[in-house]
C-alpha cells in the first residue's frame, strides 16, 4: 500500500455542520479511518471517517466542531482505523473517553493496539455463562442472579439511586471471587461531577481503586466523544479478560447519554429517523457494544457487563431501554414508588428479571430450593401487590383470609428482603432464608412452586 | 462461463457500497468488494452503477478498490452435511470460521456450507435406464444417526439414468449421470439453490394434521398445524426465545432449522451446547443429528442477517422435500425487518411507517408463504411439509407496529405474549384470551380422531371459564371477591386451577417440560371433573371453602410432575381419591 497516501494531509475542508465535516479533493480514504485535524489557532482534534466516497470525505469529529475553519484547518489522514494500546498497566488509571490519561500518569506504551470496533464473538467459541456472582444484595442473588459474563443492565430514573446500586455491586461482588484476579472497567459517558466524584470517592473508600480502569467523559465534554467512550472501555475489557486472564465486570453510565450523542451525528447526516428520531441502525449500534460481554471456551477471563441507563420518564418503552433490554439478559428495575418510600435498593423485583438465573443456581452453584424459593416468593409478591391495589378499592375488611396473608406478605418482604443496607452483604444462604422466613407468612398448601422435598427440608416449620 | 466486467468502489458508507462499471450486474447477484474479497449482493442498479450490501463489517474498504462479479444469486449448498451443523446467515460453518479465523468472526472468510472432503456412503435407490424425473430420488446417504438423506434429482432436470454407482464419494463427486436430450447430464449429491426464490413443489395441502408440541397452551387451545405459519410476539422478557426453543425441542417435526437472528451471543451458544446434549424421545438419539443452527447475532453483520432467514428457509425447503416434515423457528423477525430498514435507509429510500421500506409487508407475506405441507416433486409423491414460527419482538411490547400488524395479516396462529403473564411468573406467557389459531377447524377431524371428540369439549368449556373468570375479575375488582354468589366463586377457583394446573408449564422441570397429548387429555378431564363433582357439592349445600380446601386440590396441582411413565396409574388413583372425598364432603 502506498505509503504516501496513508499521511497525507489536506486542507480542503468544504463544508462543517454540526460534528461533521466534509473534506473534498481527497483520494483512498479508508472507511472508518482516523483522521488528525488541527485548527487554524493550532488546536488538535480526532475524528473518524463517516462516509467515503470518491474525492469526498465526511468525517465526525469528537470533541467538537468548535474552532473549525474552512481556510486554515488541516486534516491528515491516518491510514488506520481507531485503536487503542492496550496493556496491563491501565489498571488503576483514569482516561479521558479518548483513552488519553487524565491522572498525571505516563501515557500507556505497548505493542498491543487493538481495533476498538472489537470483532464479533464466534459464537461457536462462546462459553455459555452459568458461574454465579454473589453480589451480596437479595433482590439481585435470591430473585434475579447475575453470572459471571452476563450483560444485566440498570433501567432506572433521575434522581434515583442507581449510581449507589452499581457502586455496591461492585464492591461486593469481587468478593466471591477473591482468589481470581479481578478488575472494574468504568466507563462513564455525559455524567456530571458530581456523579463521577460519587464513584471515585466510593471506589477509593473502599480500597477498589487499585482494580479499577476508568474513562471519562463528563456532562461538559464534547458529546460525541462519547460514542467512542464505551467501546475503548470494553476494548480494554476485552484485553484484560481474554489476554491477562481477569474476570473483568464493565460499568457503563448513563448509555441514555450515548444514544442522544448517536442521534445527533444521524440528525446531522440527515439520515431518515426510526422512533424518536433515533437512528434505525440503533439496535445494532448497541448490540455491537453490548455484545462484548461473555466468556469465550479456553480462556480463564470474563466479561460481565453493567449498563446504567436513566429512562426517560421512566418510561420502559423508551427507545434506549426498550432496544437495550432486547439485546441484554434482563434488567433491573429501579422503581420510583419504593424510591419515594425511602427502599434501598429500589430494585423492583416485578419487572426485573435476569435470563441467565436458572443456568447459575441450583445444587452446586447455589442451593437446591433456589429456584422455587424465588419462584414462590416472586408469585407471593406479585399477588400481594394485586391485593394491595384491590384494598385501595374496596377496603381491607373486604378481604378473604388468602389475600390477607399475600398482603402481608407483601408489605413483609419489601420491609425485609427488598431493603438492605448500603454496606450490607448477604450471603446467597442468607438471602434464601430470609426468603423462607417470609413465606411462613403464607399457608403451606400456596407454597405450590417450591418441591415438595425441598419444603420438608427447609421451611422453618420443620426445622427444630 | 461470459468474462464478466470488474468494476471499483465508488463510495462507502456503513454495510453499504456503491461500485461503478459493473454494466450486465444482475439485481440480487453476489459480489466480492475490495482486495480482502468481502461477499455482498446486489440490491440496486442505476446505469452501470451498482448498490450493494455487505455481508461483513466494510471498515477500512477504499474507494476505487475492485469490485468483482460471480454472476451468481446469493445461494445454499444443499446435500448431506446440513445436518448437525451450525452456520452463519450466509451459510458458512461457524466451526470451519473458527479454524481459520479464531474465536472472533474476522473478514474475508470463505467456507464452504458442505464440507468438500467429507466421504458420505451413497446407496442407489434409482436403477440404470429408469426414466427420471425432477425430485426423484437418486440414492440415499446416512447423514446422521436419524436422517436419510435423499439424493434427488434437483428441479428442472430429467433424463434417462445411465449410470449409478454405490460407495463413499465426496459432495462433487459425480455419483449418477443422467441422458436428456442427447446430454449427459453428472450428478453430484450437491445442489445449489438461491436463497430468494422459492422451492419448488407438485401442490399445496391443506394443513389438516396438527403440530404436537407437548405443550399444553399449544396443543390443547391453540394448536399449529403441519405447514402452518405461527407467529409469537411479545416484549422483551416475554419468554419469546424459551418458548421457540421448547418448540423446537419437542413439536414432532422430524427436522429442525433454528435460525437466530439478529439475537444473542450468549442464547445461540446456549442453543450450540444444549441442542448436541438434548435427548430426543422419539429417536432415542440426540436433538441436534436432525437439527441444523444458523446463528448470526446481533453484532454480525446487518446484511448477513438480513439473508439468514432465507437461508434457514431454503434448508428447511430442501428437507421437506425429502419428503421430511421440518420446523423453522426464527428469532427473531423484527430483527431481520430492521435490517431491511437499516439498508433501506442507507439507500435513501422513501420510508413507510416508522421508517420501514414501503415493501416491507410483501417480504414478510412472501417469506411465510413458504411455509406449507405439500406434495413433494418426484413421480413417488412424497408428502413434506415447512411450518414456521416466527418470534416478532416489538419495540415496547406494542403490536401495532409494522412488523407484528404486516405479521398477523399472515400467519394462521398467533400465539400472544404478555407481559403481564410474564411478570406474574406465568409461563408459557401466552394470553389465553388474545391467542388465536385457524388451525383449530382444519385438525378438527384429527383431534377428534386421536384425541376424542371429548377434549374438543373440554377444550369449549375451559375457554368459557376463562372468559367468564376475566369478565367477573372486572366486578372483584369493584366489590371484593367475598360479594360473589358461591357459584361464580367457583368459577373463578376453576380457572385459577387451569391456569394454575393446566396452562401454567415448566420449561425447566424434567418431567413438566413436555406434556403428550394423552396426559393433556386427562389433567383436562380431571379439572373437569372436579368442576362438575363441585357444582353438584354446591348444589347439596357444600361451601365453596370447603371445596377449594379438598386435599386432592393440592394433588391436582402437581399432577403436571407426575412422569410420563407412572402417569396412567397415578392419575387413576387420583381420580378415585378425587371422587371420594367429594363424596365424604357430601355425607358431612
Amino acid at each position: 500500500m502506498n505509503a504516501d497516501i496513508k499521511t497525507r494531509e489536506y486542507r480542503t475542508v468544504k463544508e462543517v455542520a454540526g460534528p461533521l465535516m466534509v473534506i473534498e479533493g481527497v483520494e483512498g480514504v479508508a472507511y472508518g479511518e482516523v483522521v488528525r485535524i488541527r485548527t487554524g489557532s493550532g488546536e488538535e482534534r480526532t475524528g473518524q471517517v463517516l462516509e467515503s466516497r470518491e474525492g469526498l470525505s465526511i468525517v465526525q469529529v469528537f470533541e467538537g466542531t468548535a474552532g473549525i475553519d474552512t481556510r486554515d484547518t488541516t486534516v491528515r489522514f491516518t491510514g488506520d482505523t481507531m485503536k487503542l494500546a492496550v496493556s496491563k498497566d491501565m489498571v488503576g488509571r483514569f482516561f479521558d473517553g479518548l483513552g488519553r490519561p487524565i491522572d498525571d500518569g505516563p501515557e500507556i506504551i505497548s505493542d498491543v493496539r487493538l481495533d476498538i470496533n472489537g470483532a464479533s464473538i464466534n459464537p461457536a467459541a462462546r462459553a455459555f455463562p452459568d458461574e454465579f456472582i454473589q453480589t451480596g444484595i437479595s433482590t439481585i442473588d435470591g430473585m434475579n442472579t447475575l453470572v459471571r459474563g452476563q450483560k444485566l443492565p440498570i433501567f432506572s430514573g433521575a434522581g434515583m439511586t442507581h449510581n449507589e446500586l452499581a457502586a455496591q455491586i461492585a464492591r461486593q461482588a469481587k468478593v466471591l471471587s477473591s482468589t481470581e484476579p479481578f478488575s472494574v472497567v468504568f466507563a462513564a459517558m455525559g455524567i456530571t461531577s458530581e456523579e463521577a466524584n460519587f464513584f471515585m470517592r466510593d471506589f477509593e473508600r473502599t480500597g477498589a481503586m487499585e482494580q479499577i480502569v476508568a474513562f471519562i467523559n463528563l456532562a461538559d465534554d464534547p458529546a460525541i466523544e462519547r460514542i467512542i467512550t464505551p467501546r475503548m472501555a470494553l476494548t480494554t475489557a476485552e484485553y484484560l479478560a481474554f489476554e491477562c486472564d481477569m474476570h473483568v465486570l464493565v460499568i457503563l453510565t448513563d448509555m441514555t447519554n450515548y444514544c442522544e450523542a448517536l442521534r445527533e451525528i444521524a440528525a446531522a447526516r440527515e439520515e431518515v429517523p426510526g422512533r424518536r428520531g433515533y437512528p434505525g441502525y440503533m439496535y445494532t449500534d448497541l448490540a455491537s457494544s453490548y455484545e462484548r460481554a461473555g466468556r469465550i471456551r479456553g480462556r480463564k477471563g470474563s466479561i460481565t457487563q453493567m449498563p446504567i441507563l436513566s429512562m426517560p420518564d421512566d418510561d420502559i418503552t423508551h427507545p434506549i431501554p426498550d432496544l437495550t433490554g432486547y439485546i441484554t439478559e434482563g434488567q433491573f428495575v429501579l422503581s420510583r414508588d419504593l424510591h419515594r418510600r425511602g427502599i434501598y435498593p429500589p430494585v423492583d423485583v416485578l419487572p426485573s428479571l435476569s435470563r441467565l438465573m436458572n443456568q447459575g443456581i441450583g445444587p452446586k452453584r447455589t442451593r437446591e430450593d433456589h429456584s422455587g424459593v424465588s419462584d414462590q416468593c416472586y408469585a407471593a409478591y406479585a399477588e400481594g401487590r394485586d391485593v394491595r391495589n384491590l384494598v385501595a378499592v374496596v377496603g381491607e375488611e373486604a378481604l378473604t383470609e388468602r389475600d390477607r396473608r399475600f398482603l402481608k406478605f407483601a408489605d413483609a418482604f419489601e420491609k425485609e428482603f427488598v431493603i438492605q443496607g448500603r454496606d450490607e452483604n448477604r450471603s446467597i444462604e442468607e438471602t434464601l432464608d430470609l426468603g423462607w422466613r417470609l413465606l411462613t407468612i403464607l399457608s403451606e398448601g400456596e407454597l405450590k412452586r417450591i418441591d415438595a422435598e425441598h419444603i420438608k427440608k427447609y421451611h422453618p416449620n420443620y426445622k427444630k | 462461463m461470459p468474462e464478466f466486467k470488474d468494476g471499483t468502489i465508488k463510495s462507502i458508507a456503513g454495510p453499504l457500497v456503491i461500485a461503478k462499471g459493473l454494466a450486465g450486474c444482475r439485481m440480487y447477484e453476489v459480489v466480492r468488494v475490495g482486495e480482502e474479497s468481502l461477499m455482498g449482493e446486489t440490491i440496486r442498479l442505476d446505469g452501470e452503477e451498482a448498490y450493494i450490501q455487505v455481508y461483513e463489517d466494510t471498515s477500512g474498504l477504499k474507494p476505487g478498490a475492485p469490485v468483482m462479479r460471480t454472476g451468481e444469486p446469493l445461494s445454499v449448498e444443499l446435500g448431506p452435511g446440513i445436518m448437525k451443523n451450525f452456520y452463519d446467515g450466509i451459510q458458512r460453518p461457524l466451526l470451519d470460521i473458527k479454524k481459520q479465523a479464531g474465536d472472533y468472526i474476522t473478514r474475508g472468510i470463505v467456507a464452504p456450507g458442505l464440507d468438500p472432503q467429507r466421504k458420505w456412503d451413497f446407496t442407489p435407490v434409482a436403477a440404470v435406464g429408469a426414466q427420471l424425473e425432477e425430485g426423484d430420488v437418486l440414492g440415499t446417504v446416512p447423514e446422521t444417526q436419524v436422517i436419510t438423506h435423499k439424493i434427488m434429482v434437483p428441479p428442472g432436470m430429467r433424463g434417462k439414468l445411465l449410470e449409478i454407482k454405490p460407495g463413499a464419494f465426496t459432495v462433487d463427486e459425480t455419483v449418477a449421470v443422467l441422458e436428456h436430450d442427447g446430454k449427459r447430464i453428472n450428478m453430484t449429491m450437491k445442489q445449489k439453490w438461491p436463497v430468494r426464490i422459492n422451492r419448488p413443489n407438485k401442490r399445496k395441502l391443506d394443513p389438516s394434521v396438527p403440530l404436537l408440541t407437548g405443550q399444553r397452551i399449544y396443543d390443547t387451545f391453540f394448536p399449529m398445524a403441519k405447514g402452518g405459519t405461527a407467529a409469537l410476539p411479545g416484549g422483551f422478557g416475554t419468554g419469546k426465545t424459551v418458548s421457540q426453543h421448547q418448540v423446537a425441542r419437542w413439536a414432532d417435526a422430524q427436522v429442525v432449522v433454528y435460525v437466530g437472528c439478529g439475537e444473542r451471543g450468549n442464547e445461540m451458544t446456549e442453543v450450540l451446547e444444549t441442542f448436541p446434549e438434548i435427548d430426543d424421545p422419539k429417536t432415542g438419539y440426540k436433538l441436534m443429528e436432525r437439527s441444523t443452527l444458523i446463528a448470526n447475532t446481533s453484532n454480525m453483520p446487518v446484511a448477513a442477517r438480513e439473508a439468514s432467514i432465507y437461508t434457514g428457509v431454503t434448508i428447511a425447503e430442501y428437507y421437506r422435500d425429502m419428503g421430511y416434515d421440518v420446523a423453522i423457528m426464527a428469532d427473531s423477525t423484527s430483527r431481520w425487518a430492521e435490517a431491511l430498514r437499516e439498508i433501506s435507509g442507507r439507500l435513501e429510500e422513501m420510508p413507510g411507517e416508522e421508517g420501514y421500506p414501503a415493501y416491507l409487508a410483501t417480504r414478510i407475506a412472501s417469506f411465510y408463504e413458504r411455509a406449507g405441507r405439500v406434495v413433494t416433486l418426484g413421480s413417488d409423491e412424497r408428502f413434506g411439509s415447512v411450518s414456521i414460527i416466527g418470534a416478532v419482538s416489538p419495540p415496547g411490547g406494542d403490536l401495532s407496529e409494522p412488523v407484528a400488524q404486516n405479521t398477523l395479516r399472515v400467519v394462521s396462529a398467533f400465539w400472544a405474549l404478555d407481559s403481564t403473564l410474564a411478570d406474574r411468573r406465568h409461563f408459557p406467557a401466552i394470553n389465553w384470551l388474545r391467542s388465536y389459531s385457524l388451525y383449530l377447524d382444519f385438525t378438527r377431524a384429527w383431534y377428534d380422531e386421536n384425541a376424542t371428540a371429548a377434549f374438543r369439549q373440554f377444550r369449549t368449556r375451559t375457554m368459557i371459564i376463562l372468559q367468564e373468570e376475566s369478565e367477573l375479575s372486572e366486578i372483584v375488582q369493584l366489590i371484593g371477591p367475598d360479594a360473589l354468589p358461591e357459584r361464580e366463586r367457583l368459577t373463578l377457583e376453576i380457572a385459577r386451577m387451569v391456569r394454575e394446573d393446566y396452562l401454567q408449564q415448566h420449561a425447566f422441570h424434567k418431567e413438566d417440560t413436555f406434556c403428550p397429548l394423552e396426559k393433556q387429555l386427562k389433567m383436562l378431564a380431571t379439572i373437569m371433573t372436579f368442576e362438575e363433582l363441585a357444582l353438584r357439592a354446591l348444589e347439596k349445600g357444600a361451601g365453596i371453602e370447603a371445596i377449594s380446601k379438598l386435599p386432592v386440590r393440592d394433588e391436582i396441582s402437581r399432577m403436571k410432575y407426575i412422569t410420563n411413565a407412572s402417569f396412567k396409574e397415578e392419575h387413576a388413583a387420583l381420580e378415585t381419591r378425587m371422587q371420594e372425598q367429594f363424596k365424604a364432603l357430601g355425607d358431612a
